[in-house]
């Protein structure tokens, strides 16, 4: 089936590619917007607590209120930080994370119906860029996201910046080992970088999907992605009871927000791999489009059920986890799976 | 957890329990096992667990702790003593202060300021009285050495101003006059005893 699908496709088309652009671009930075509405009232409700409530109903024009108070704050630069890469730091983080959108497939294919005017009849993919290295190109995307902490905490001319751009450092770039070694076992099964040939090979229903032929694959996956995405156990860059935010301390307004944006278009990403690559992607019995949101949905849940109910771990147990633990287990999986594949 | 444990501060005769802790491994073999033990105990999903089932009570089950505030307030304890109320006599009206003074001096915070003057009948007649919430450290001495009961602490705790020394005149404590019904009394020194009216005696002007 997946030979002749890609067969029959329409032609990919500029129009098609800049609309999906399009469409990446609004749908999860507003989702990235929203999440922070959803992840104060998912906290807050896990503590009993009603969360933002006066700013409209139900209070969901708080994002709103938020937008307008993140552009209007006074934009600070610190005295004796350098002024330039404190500039760019957060728009690295933020576009970084777009970035990586680019090669994920967020919803499935569709072609825009003919009595639209102007843009009738145009296929849009799945993918903005169906590159056939999608998850190499989305792991090196957000490998290269460590540097917008890592700058931001070393160009403010504080401590506790400094501090946070170490731990940016040493987290970023041990959970990446992680990541990729977690989700080399998949690739090795599947044969194929491109989320669309992950998605086409579980697409025979809930017994195809990945995760109950890689179950240790998937868990070590979401552990490194809650590290990579600076998730609340592995919260160590802004960690506010030791290191006040971290690398953000000295940021104000929409830059403190651009990472913020970054954040949450991070767990998005995250979030589609995990359901691609484990859970079966969009395109089943069903409606794909709804299945992959649910997904999605669901690990961006997990990630705030997570934030409410687990502690933050120390410095050195992030560490000792990564290479006694993990880093090791992974490696084995990968082994066996050859073991396995190869008999 | 009744009353009981809260009063009875003799912490021997409880019954509180030790958890047991175990003893911290020190081999490389037992620190192994622990970690495998502590992996597949599934104690990170009870943690899970409890959060969800909190979320679940309190949107499903009515147990949602949040008070709105300005909206609704919570019931006080009647001993709470806040901004002060001047009180009024129940029979006429008139208010209880007979300008003395003591309350001005026994302030330890210094914050009530008085001015008195003789009216028309020649009866002392309170013109100023200020108290500076500014300053006001809520002791209570003026209302405990009240003669007549006029100064008392009331129930209303929303202090929050806009000045620092932000002050309060004697008419705005004092008991608006068509609220008198409502005026709540206070026992203390001073006080009309209970059974007051069985204590009346005809005064032997018949002699």
């Amino acid at each position: 089936m997946e030979t002749t699908l890609v067969q029959n496709l329409p032609e990919v088309t500029a129009a098609g590619v800049i609309i999906k652009a399009i469409i990446i671009l609004a749908v999860i930075s507003a989702i990235a917007g929203f999440g922070t509405y959803i992840e104060r009232k998912v906290l807050a409700f896990m503590q009993r607590r009603l969360g933002p409530m006066h700013v409209g109903p139900y209070g969901l024009l708080q994002l709103v209120a938020d937008g307008i108070k993140l552009f209007t704050k006074e934009d600070i630069v610190p005295q004796n930080a350098n002024s330039l890469i404190f500039k760019i730091a957060p728009s690295i983080t933020a576009a970084t994370a777009f970035i990586a959108l680019a090669a994920v497939p967020v919803f499935p294919d569709f072609t825009i119906p003919e009595w639209i005017p102007l843009l009738g009849g145009v296929f849009v993919p799945s993918i903005a860029a169906d590159l056939n290295i999608g998850i190499l190109f989305v792991l090196g995307m957000m490998a290269a996201g460590l540097y917008g902490p890592l700058l931001a905490g070393m160009a403010q001319a504080n401590k506790w910046g400094i501090i946070g751009a170490a731990r940016t450092a040493i987290q970023f770039l041990s959970y990446e080992v992680v990541t990729g070694l977690s989700i080399l076992a998949p690739i090795m099964l599947v044969g194929s970088l491109s989320f669309v040939d992950f998605n086409n090979a579980q697409a025979g229903g809930i017994s195809h999907w990945l995760i109950w032929q890689q179950p240790v694959a998937f868990v070590l996956f979401l552990i490194a992605g809650f590290a990579e995405t600076n998730r609340t156990p592995f919260d160590l860059l802004e960690h506010e009871a030791e290191i006040v935010s971290g690398y953000a301390t000295e940021y104000s307004g929409m830059r403190w927000g651009m990472f913020f944006i970054g954040e949450y278009a991070n767990m998005i990403t995250i979030s589609i791999i995990a359901a691609v690559v484990f859970l079966g992607g969009y395109s089943e019995v069903g409606i794909g489009w709804l299945t992959i949101i649910l997904k999605v949905g669901f690990f961006f849940f997990l990630m705030l059920w997570v934030r409410a109910a687990w502690p933050h771990v120390r410095p050195d147990q992030l560490m000792w986890l990564c290479w006694k633990v993990l880093m090791p287990i992974a490696v084995i999986n990968v082994v066996i799976t050859g073991i396995v594949m190869m008999v | 957890m009744s009353l009981e444990q809260f009063k009875n501060r003799n912490v021997g005769t409880q019954d509180y329990k030790l958890l047991d802790l175990g003893q911290s491994p020190t081999e490389g073999m037992d620190k192994f096992y622990q970690v495998v033990r502590r992996t597949f105990k599934g104690e990170l999903f009870v943690g899970l667990w409890v959060t969800m089932r909190e979320m679940i009570n309190a949107l499903f089950k009515g147990n949602m702790h949040t008070v709105k505030y300005p909206f609704e307030k919570l019931p006080i304890s009647p001993r709470y003593r806040a901004i002060h109320d001047m009180l009024r006599l129940l029979e006429s009206g008139h208010y209880r202060c007979i300008g003395c003074g003591l309350c001005e001096k026994i302030c330890i915070s210094n914050c009530i300021t008085m001015d008195t003057r003789y009216d028309e009948n020649q009866r002392k007649e309170v013109s100023e009285y200020t108290i500076n919430f500014g300053r006001c450290i809520f002791c209570g001495y003026c209302a405990e050495v009240c003669p007549e009961l006029a100064i008392v602490h009331g129930p209303r705790y929303e202090t929050a101003s806009e000045q620092r020394a932000s002050f309060s005149l004697f008419e705005d404590m004092l008991t608006p006059i068509d609220k008198l019904n409502l005026q709540q009394e206070y026992d203390g020194f001073g006080a009309v005893s209970p059974n007051a009216d069985e204590n009346i005696k005809k005064t032997p002007l018949a002699y």
